[in-house]
């Protein structure tokens, strides 16, 4: 026991900054893939929800209905497959054409991969505005995008917050598979430093605490953001007069959000 | 010309046929109030005139306009206002910015002047105190009342009303029945699907009768109500 805490401490020492290195890329690559995999899962998912007008024009249902094909293949791709092979087939199919870095290719990577489930995340959270919400705004006059736009992205944010939270979680999580891409993230670090010291045990001991109060601090910090949103407004079905919390528990369970952030 | 004029129109939803061959018209300053059981395809008809739903047969000509194969739906609806049951205002913003959000998006009004008509329009239903409340902090009439002036800073030519106050405790009712009576003596036509017998009788015009799909009946309340000609009217009437 002694000489573990010993070996622990020893680690810390000689590898601290590589290992500080390994959290920084983590963070880095989490927290931009969560991001840009939002903005692409709002895209994603918003066109997927968008029903066209009665009247539109053959053409342009005919256009949505190709969309929305190509945006289901997207999807299930990119869920249906391992993010570690999503970054060796990409990594390596547009080497030759961009002359890219480990890091922009897995930052590319998980972004994409993200967006596939950010895609289902913000569908679900569209699903649970209430209909009376977009009838009102078509009934003043607003178009598809503006209706979407201005009255049901926002709550669709909303409702979706928790379920959105989970993916950063997720993501510092599973971008240790982008080691695979050789990136300088916790795992490889972590990889790196065992192969050297041959302390596999305590390395990866250290390497799991780490995690472990990353994705804690991540998760207190989603709270704290998503208490300070249901302070401020709270998006309950109108018919509703229960007291707020029950309704917007209820809310949550539709959309199969929830706030013990946990793995997908 | 009447300001709406329906003819014929039918809806089905699946193998239910909901509207089965319904004419109305509507003239311009008239308060037209329709009663009729539930499930008799009120809903359904009010829609149809602002094309949240769209009929399968018949025509629609609203402001001289065939609206069924209008180019432009959006700026059609802009000048008929709707009012619903379930009030539906918008969640994600407070009373004031429910009032000036569709100015500023749809009329391209100027922020400035959006909000003023708003707070205008706002103090007209009382709810000017309320211009910064969230819309959950409100009760079911006011926000019925704030619903009625989001619309109204449209300024439409045209108001339909879905059972405005069906949902509404009791003590609620009257506060959004006396806004909306203001707005009739003020001139503004309106139709009024309604479960207020009290309030067909004082302020329509015209109360029209509908069931299982069709006008039975229409005519002035003092008809409608003293002496109603259809037996199934009557029948309907006299649960009141
Ligand atoms: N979108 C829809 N899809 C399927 N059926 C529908 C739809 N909307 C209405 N219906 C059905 O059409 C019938 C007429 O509905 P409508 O809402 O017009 O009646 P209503 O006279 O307004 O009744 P209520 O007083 O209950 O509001 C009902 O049987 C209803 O279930
Ligand atoms: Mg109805």
């Amino acid at each position: 026991m002694e000489r573990f805490i010993q070996n622990i401490l020893k680690i810390l020492n000689t590898y601290g900054s590589s290992l500080w290195l390994g959290v920084k890329t983590t963070l880095f690559v989490a927290l931009t893939g969560t991001l840009i995999g939002l903005v692409l899962g709002l895209i994603v998912g918003g066109i997927r929800a968008i029903k066209l007008d009665y009247n539109a024009s053959k053409a342009s249902k005919a256009s949505k209905k190709a969309i929305d094909i190509l945006l289901n293949i997207y999807i299930a791709i990119f869920r249906g497959t391992p993010m570690m092979v999503q970054a060796l087939f990409i990594y390596y199919l547009l080497l030759d054409y961009i002359h890219w870095t480990y890091l922009q290719a897995a930052v590319v990577v998980i972004s994409i991969n993200t967006g596939a489930y950010m895609a289902e995340i913000v569908r679900s959270g569209i699903q649970a505005v209430d209909v009376g919400q977009s009838e009102a705004a078509r009934s003043l006059g607003m178009s598809n995008w503006q209706t979407m736009m201005n009255v049901i992205l926002p709550q669709a944010i909303k409702n979706a917050f928790p379920a959105i939270g989970n993916e950063f979680i997720v993501n510092i999580k599973d971008s240790s598979v982008l080691m695979i891409i050789s990136i300088t993230e916790l795992m490889f670090q972590a990889k790196s430093i065992a192969g050297s010291t041959f302390l596999f045990t305590e390395t990866y001991f250290i390497e799991a605490i780490i995690y472990l109060i990353l994705t804690s601090i991540a998760a207190i910090i989603l709270n704290m953001i998503e208490k300070r949103m249901n302070q401020t407004k709270v998006s309950l079905p109108q018919s509703v007069t229960a007291p707020e919390n029950i309704a917007y528990a209820v809310e949550k369970e539709n959309i199969g959000g929830n706030s013990d952030y946990a793995s997908r | 010309m009447p300001l709406v004029n329906i003819k014929n129109i039918h809806k089905k939803f699946g193998d239910l046929e909901v509207l089965k061959g319904v004419d109305f018209s509507v003239e311009e300053g008239e308060v037209v109030c329709l009663i009729g059981r539930s499930g008799s395809g009120k809903s359904t008809l009010l829609r149809c005139i602002n094309m949240l739903e769209q009929p399968d047969e018949g025509s629609i000509e609203v402001f001289g306009e065939d609206i069924v194969h209008t180019k432009d739906i959006n700026a059609y609806r802009a000048k008929v206002g709707m009012c619903f049951q379930q009030f539906n205002l918008f969640n994600n913003m407070n009373v004031l910015e429910n009032c000036v959000r569709p100015q500023v998006k749809i009329l391209k009004t100027p922020k400035e002047e959006a909000r003023n008509r708003a707070l205008l329009f706002l103090d007209k239903v009382g709810m000017q105190d309320f211009a910064n409340a969230s819309v959950n902090k409100i009760s079911g009439g006011q926000k019925q009342r704030v619903a009625i002036a989001r619309s109204l800073c449209m300024e439409p030519k045209l108001m339909l009303f879905d059972e405005p106050t069906s949902a509404l405790d009791p003590e609620m009712v009257q506060e959004v029945l006396s806004v909306m009576k203001e707005l009739a003596k003020e001139g503004l036509t309106m139709i009024v699907v309604t479960h207020e017998m009290n309030f067909a009788r004082d302020v329509a015009d015209r109360v029209v009768f509908m069931d299982g799909g069709v006008i039975v009946e229409e005519g002035t309340p003092e008809e409608m109500f003293t002496n109603p000609q259809n037996e199934v009217t009557k029948a309907f009437l006299s649960t009141y």
